[in-house]
């Protein structure tokens, strides 16, 4: 089969899920009336899970072009998310233009270009040493290591981490030529399914608190459930990739598990930052980071461990 | 049509900068977007000040609120007086007594009397300290006494001055938010100096909720 046809059959599945997914929205709030928090909000979610859905297809048919310009539209989202809650003065002022308009865009540019061994240190070692020199020169200690500190993991997160989704596109899979766009669809399918189930085995047979002051709503039931089903999707999924079922399995249990810890992570900083969602611009899911947490820090380590183990340089 | 579509289009461009900048969100928490005729009194640290709650409110609000603008500013330059005038259809007023032929407050009586509702800033210019407002001027007594009847809703907008401080010309993307208070209007035998302070308190209570 071609990436097409391959690519149509997983949106079918997605689709599938979805329409299902809406009849029950529906029916529940049917069933138990308006005002109910919890359905209200799983219908936005589900609603918001239309526009995403779309969002991703165009993007995929769009090719690493789609791909890169998606990332970077989300990357800018999220880091104007992360940097409204972190420390920062006015002589910060010039270390956050460059950050959203120079470190950013080329960041993206340098994935475009497939240039490997730059994207991969540009913001690890150059951005890394010169954000604190445009800081310092302005002469303002005041909080000087927060400062700095917040904003390079601003740009770790948003920009770095994010960019290794559309950096898959760069991989050089001996057979799986002209596929790779696959590789992105199985990343954010199997993470975000993840999320998905962990929240519906939680919902529906969820009693045990796994982390109750990091994240009240995250229970044992619904992490063991959405982490397992999640990855034996992604088995299943072993069709699209240039993996073997079990080799698929694999891969799918560590990002899944990379995921829900990143889940963890953000929700630790929203707890030291005072607030219960990133933004408001995704109705039922909150911000662009509370929804792309468990992607973000499931990316690198996928990008590493399928360039080191599947592609020749 | 193109006269009136030009200055449409202006203000939508300029909106969707304004949001693409700080997705500014509305927060309606003391009054409901509904076309009651309003003074929006605003804290003022930027000149986007006025475009984030001109922004945030609903089409149909939009095209009949003004805010009351200093002519010192936005009429020096071609593009400036055309934003002022044509776009936002500013209330401009002369901020300097012995220079100016109109009363600021007869002319933003006259522009609630055509069915207008107000931006106002009260502080009267940026508020460049690190106090959280400004002393109010006393123009919003005068209104709220000769127009008793017209709601007075605090509007505070938080974050504008992380995303534009002082002196610096680029943006920094950052999120924003407009929230609308409970309205006040003058206690019978109120004064002034009352007035103003009640005013004040009510948009500094306001402001801490925010950041809350």
């Amino acid at each position: 089969m071609n990436a097409l046809s391959e690519f149509a059959m997983l949106i079918g599945g997605v689709l599938a899920i979805l329409v299902v997914a809406t009849v029950i929205g529906q029916v529940l709030k049917a069933r138990m009336g308006p005002g109910n928090d919890v359905v209200d909000n799983l219908v936005a979610r589900i609603n918001a899970w239309w526009g995403m859905v779309a969002l991703l297809t165009l993007a995929m048919l769009g090719g690493q072009a789609g791909v890169v310009i998606l990332f970077a539209l989300l990357s800018f989202a999220g880091l104007r998310e992360f940097l409204t809650l972190t420390a920062k003065r006015r002589a910060d002022h010039w270390a956050l233009v460059v950050s959203f308009f120079v470190i950013l865009p080329v960041q993206y540019l340098l994935i475009w270009a497939d240039w490997y061994g730059m994207f991969s240190v540009f913001i690890p070692v150059y951005a890394f040493l010169m954000l604190p020199i445009v800081v310092a020169v302005h002469g303002d200690t005041d909080g000087f290591l927060t400062r700095v500190a917040e904003t390079q993991w601003g740009l770790m997160i948003c920009v770095f981490a994010a960019s290794h989704v559309p950096a898959l596109l760069s991989l050089n899979i001996p057979g799986y030529e002209g596929k790779n766009v696959l590789l992105v669809a199985f990343l954010v399918v199997v993470v975000q399914l993840s999320d998905v189930l962990q929240y519906v085995w939680g919902k529906l047979i969820g009693r045990h608190k796994i982390a109750p002051r990091l994240s009240p709503s995250k229970t044992w039931e619904g992490f063991l459930g959405g982490i397992l089903s999640a990855s034996l999707v992604g088995a299943g999924l072993w069709w699209m990739t240039p993996f073997s079922p079990l080799e698929a399995a694999g891969l799918a249990l560590i990002i899944t598990l990379m995921g829900f810890f990143g889940g963890l992570v953000m929700s630790a900083i929203k707890r030291d930052k005072g607030v219960k969602d990133w933004g408001h611009l995704i109705a039922g899911h909150g911000g662009f980071i509370d929804r792309l947490d468990s992607v973000v820090f499931s990316a690198p380590i996928f990008f590493h461990l399928t360039r080191y183990f599947w592609a020749v340089a | 049509m193109l006269h009136r579509g030009l200055p449409l289009l202006v203000g939508n461009v300029i909106s969707l900068f304004a949001r693409v900048v700080t997705a500014v969100r509305g927060v309606w928490q003391g009054v409901e977007p509904v076309p009651r005729q309003r003074i929006y009194f605003a804290n003022h640290s930027s000149n986007g000040d006025f475009v984030l709650i001109w922004t945030v409110l609903p089409p149909a609000l939009r095209a009949r609120t003004r805010p009351v603008a200093a002519a010192d500013y936005w009429l020096t330059g071609r593009l400036k007086a055309f934003i002022g005038r044509e776009v936002f259809n500013a209330v401009l007023i002369d901020r300097n007594p012995e220079t100016r032929r109109h009363d600021p407050i007869a002319q933003m009586i006259a522009a609630l009397d055509e069915g207008a509702s107000l931006i106002l800033f009260p502080e009267g210019t940026r508020n460049m300290t690190d106090d959280t407002l400004l002393p109010f001027k006393p123009g919003l007594y005068h209104l709220a006494q000769a127009r008793p009847e017209t709601e007075l809703v605090p509007t505070w907008i938080d974050n504008l001055t992380s995303v534009m401080p002082k002196g610096q010309v680029i943006p920094v993307p950052l999120l924003c938010s407009v929230t609308f208070g409970d309205p006040l209007a003058v206690v019978e035998g109120e004064d002034k100096a009352d007035f103003l302070a009640r005013a004040e308190a009510a948009l500094t209570a306001l402001a801490e909720e925010v950041a809350r």
